[in-house]
């Protein structure tokens, strides 16, 4: 252990903030509600990119085939459509993807059940020709993106219904329906934002915002965790006084993980790679919002519920003895 | 919460080296661990197919064919009964999931009710017979007896089909038996097909949705069917030599599929055109020689689920029980044709559901990221780590990095898969590992404010910490837990790692970093008496 440098660490965080955070609370419930119903909005308007997991159909990723030693050439991305538009699939849409010598082909879902979907792939790649190497191949047929989007749904909602009751167990209801707000909070926003974006919506999205709803919900229970010691401690002290000095309390260590999990999403997002992309972007604004949220939102819900004061251990059956006893 | 027994810090020694060990071999080619020593642990992390490139194939079989299956042999069963007990019937037909039976005279209705209801009887099961029947037989309106197939038959129809089947796919896969293909059963009535290292599935779909039903037919000495009624015992089968030509050939086959021992693509000697040559086992070349024999110069049909794909004539009677089959094949269709004779027919035909291929170029793309990302993430972590706690920064480092050796020595040990996303949960779970030490330091640091000394600070800072570690962690593993039984392939490997990462990170805050921490101080209590907490 004396191996160890002697060093001390450095607070960025100054201490003992005292910011009140309960005064912007009118601002940010507002604010977040006018977020909330854009995002729902833009959800209704301009739906959601799904991707081939919940809407079937076929993706191809293509990279042109480089000469011997060389770098793959460009792709001659008209050409391609050209020769795939003439084939009637419906909506194909050709893209680049990453780089130049990359293109992501997706057709829509064929009509005719699951052998249709099969046979666009094949034609897709008969005309495609020999300048290509097949990357990445998904088709997914009418019965399986059904299956997706069910089971996709009931993910979230189960995670969200399992949460409640976990935080209703452990603190009191008040605390679960703080939470239980703060995460649709979070889940609306980031599926507005791929709203806002078009950005691919896939199975990899849903695992994202059930990564995000447990980040979130971990940050809330911090926090109340928090709140719970200081009712305990300060009996007499007005709940909004309390609430705030909870917050800040936690305040560092909420930014502190914050930041190392940024850190590590936005290497992610940098360097691993496009077909994680969406997946990583999902998260990072994911852990940006729900650490908004259970600061702003799950924290403030509390006091406008009210909580119980009363901490110092008594269980319900002993309190109705008692005040039977004194009766 | 700083008191550690010899035993105590011996035994996370222990572990920690061990789970080193078990690591190791992950750092290196899988060529140069197997030409380690044997005693050398050698398991390496076995890598999802977005990794290593390969095929996901999801196949659906056709139930409706089963069903068909099913009520058209329970038909045959019912005449035959009928015909053994010497009931005349007026017609049977099939009407759902029913065969109805209508019998010539009113009076004969009882006793074909009792002969028919012989035909029910319990279904079995591998373990046990079950309490239903295949059938149940009931007397309908009008004289009709309804003898209707049970759901539960149904279902285990379909369940001994996948069963079936999954044996003709794994032979149809990998007919050499040296490709590591996984091939499972995937919900009552699809199998999941998982092939690493192939990038074009064209070749692979063609061979194993096809049936392969192959069989032997007399011809109607018309040859072609020309219009008009079908002769009685009788079938128009369409022609693959060209469209719209159709043979007439008896509904009875000669010999079945069943009865070929072997298949193998061959060329013709003189045409150089592709054919299978193929041999009947004893019954069946018997059937054959002795058909043959008595049908010289008549043609006959080689028919292949359903289709006329030559009608030769019979030149000599063919006794040896071997032959040869030629038509209009490619040679690769020659050679797929082979090998589903070979591994038999399907119950039913299956379906491709769904797809997913990586192609190795795009394997190794991800894992290069996915590498990079870790490192470069981890990094950044761990100087932040130290820049904000300084001294114990450094503790939680060692931490953090023992945590990373945990989770791929538990990947390791308990042969889950490491997909890209799965990379993504490792990478994620360093950045959410350390919220364990933040939540200790950062109280710490508060019970410090608060005036205590530096054993009671981190005494306090540890035991309080814990309860709020526990209560978050729990959540983020129920996620992950949901995220297990919802996702397919990669989203369960990041379901996998991020689980196993919640584990791994409460046990090194909770073992590794608090005993590195109580080391620590002991060694400063021995150089002064009061201790200045570098955090």
């Amino acid at each position: 252990m004396q191996l160890l440098p002697h060093f001390k660490g450095r607070h960025f965080i100054p201490e003992g903030t005292s910011i009140d955070f309960m005064s912007l609370r009118q601002v940010c419930f507002w604010t977040s509600i006018a977020i909330m119903i854009g995002a729902a909005a833009l959800f209704a308007v301009n739906g959601l990119n799904y991707g081939v997991d919940f809407k079937g159909g076929t993706m191809i990723e293509l990279r042109t085939k480089a000469a011997d030693g060389g770098t793959a050439p460009p792709a001659d991305i008209p050409a391609l459509r050209e020769a795939i538009g003439s084939l009637d699939l419906g909506d194909v849409q050709i893209q680049e993807f990453g780089q130049p010598s990359d293109v992501l082909i997706r057709v829509e879902q064929q009509s005719g059940g699951e052998t249709a979907q099969q046979d666009a792939l094949n034609k897709v790649l008969g005309v495609v020709g020999d300048k290509y190497v097949q990357r990445r191949v998904e088709v997914v047929g009418p019965a399986v993106s059904s299956e997706l989007r069910t089971t996709g749904l009931i993910a979230v909602l189960a995670s969200i219904l399992a949460i409640i009751t976990y935080i209703w167990l452990r603190f009191e209801w008040q605390f679960a329906i703080g939470a239980v707000l703060a995460l649709t909070h979070d889940v609306l926003i980031t599926v507005g934002v791929f709203s806002l974006f078009y950005l691919e919506f896939d199975l990899s999205t849903v695992a994202a915002l059930l990564t995000i709803l447990g980040y979130s919900v971990n940050d809330t229970v911090v926090v109340s965790d928090r709140i719970r010691e200081n009712l305990r401690k300060f009996k007499k002290m007005a709940l909004p006084d309390l609430l705030n000095r909870s917050i800040n309390e936690t305040l560092s260590r909420t930014l502190m993980t914050s930041g190392t999990t940024l850190i590590v999403l936005l290497s992610l997002y940098f360097l691993g790679g496009e077909v994680i992309r969406n997946f990583t972007f999902a998260m990072l604004f994911g852990v940006i919002v729900g650490t908004y949220s259970s600061i702003f939102i799950a924290t403030p819900i509390l006091e406008l519920l009210g909580v119980k004061r009363d901490w110092s251990g008594i269980t319900k059956d002993q309190q109705a003895a008692a005040s039977a006893a004194a009766s | 919460m700083l008191h550690f027994s010899p035993f105590k810090m011996v035994s996370i020694g222990v572990l920690c080296l061990a789970a080193l060990i078990f690591a190791i071999p992950n750092m290196f080619d899988r060529g140069t661990v197997q030409s380690w020593p044997s005693w050398l642990p050698q398991k390496q992390i076995s890598l999802g197919l977005d990794l290593r490139g390969g095929a996901h194939l999801l196949l659906s079989m056709d139930t409706e064919e089963l069903r068909q299956d099913l009520l058209t042999s329970l038909r045959a069963d019912a005449r035959a009964q009928m015909l053994r007990a010497k009931v005349g019937i007026r017609a049977t037909g099939i009407n759902g999931n029913s065969v109805q039976v209508r019998v010539a005279r009113p009076e004969d209705e009882q006793r074909a009710l009792t002969e028919l209801r012989r035909l029910s009887q319990p279904l079995e099961t591998a373990v046990f017979t079950s309490s239903e029947n295949n059938i149940t037989v009931e007397r309908g309106a009008d004289g009709i007896i309804n003898l209707t197939v049970t759901d539960a038959a149904l279902r285990k129809r379909v369940t001994d089909a996948i069963g079936a089947a999954i044996e003709t796919v794994r032979r149809r896969v990998d007919p050499t038996g040296n490709v590591d293909a996984t091939i499972t059963r995937n919900g009552s009535d699809r199998i999941l097909v998982q092939v690493p290292g192939i990038d074009d599935t064209k070749a692979l779909k063609e061979r194993i949705g096809k049936v392969a039903l192959l069989s032997f037919h007399a011809v109607h000495p018309d040859v072609y069917y020309g219009g008009g009624p079908i002769p009685p015992g009788y079938r128009a089968l369409p022609s693959s030599e060209g469209p719209g030509q159709q043979y007439l050939v008896r509904s009875n086959s000669v010999v079945r599929g069943d009865d070929l021992v072997d298949a193998s693509p061959d060329f013709d000697e003189r045409t150089r055109a592709p054919q299978i040559n193929f041999r009947f086992n004893q019954t069946g070349g018997r059937k054959f020689g002795s058909w043959t024999s008595a049908n010289v110069g008549r043609p006959f049909a080689i028919v292949l689920d359903g289709e006329v794909i030559s009608a030769p004539i019979v030149q000599t009677a063919i006794l040896g029980g071997s032959g040869r089959i030629t038509g209009q094949f490619t040679p690769e269709e020659a050679n797929n044709l082979a090998i589903n004779l070979k591994s038999g027919a399907l119950p039913a035909k299956l379906t491709v559901i769904e797809e997913r291929t990586v192609g190795p170029t795009l394997g190794a793309d991800s894992i290069r990221s996915g590498i990079s990302a870790f490192i470069i993430g981890s990094i950044a972590t761990l100087i932040f780590t130290v820049f904000v706690y300084g001294t114990f920064g450094i503790i939680a480092v060692v931490g953090l990095l023992v945590n990373a050796i945990l989770i791929i020595a538990a990947m390791t040990l308990l042969g889950s898969t490491l997909t890209l996303p799965g990379i993504a949960g490792l990478v994620l779970t360093i950045g959410m590992a350390i919220d364990a030490n933040v939540l200790i330091y950062e109280r710490i640091r508060e019970e410090l404010r608060n005036g205590k000394n530096a054993v009671e600070a981190i005494d306090t800072g540890f035991g309080r910490a814990m309860v709020t570690i526990v209560d978050s962690q729990l959540t983020t593993l129920a996620a992950a837990l949901i995220m297990f039984w919802l996702g397919s392939g990669p989203i369960r490997g990041f379901a996998v790692t991020l689980s196993i990462g919640i584990f791994t990170s409460v046990f090194t805050a909770v073992t590794v970093v608090r005993l590195l921490v109580s080391l620590w101080l002991r060694a400063e209590r021995e150089k002064s008496r009061t201790v200045d907490v570098p955090i």
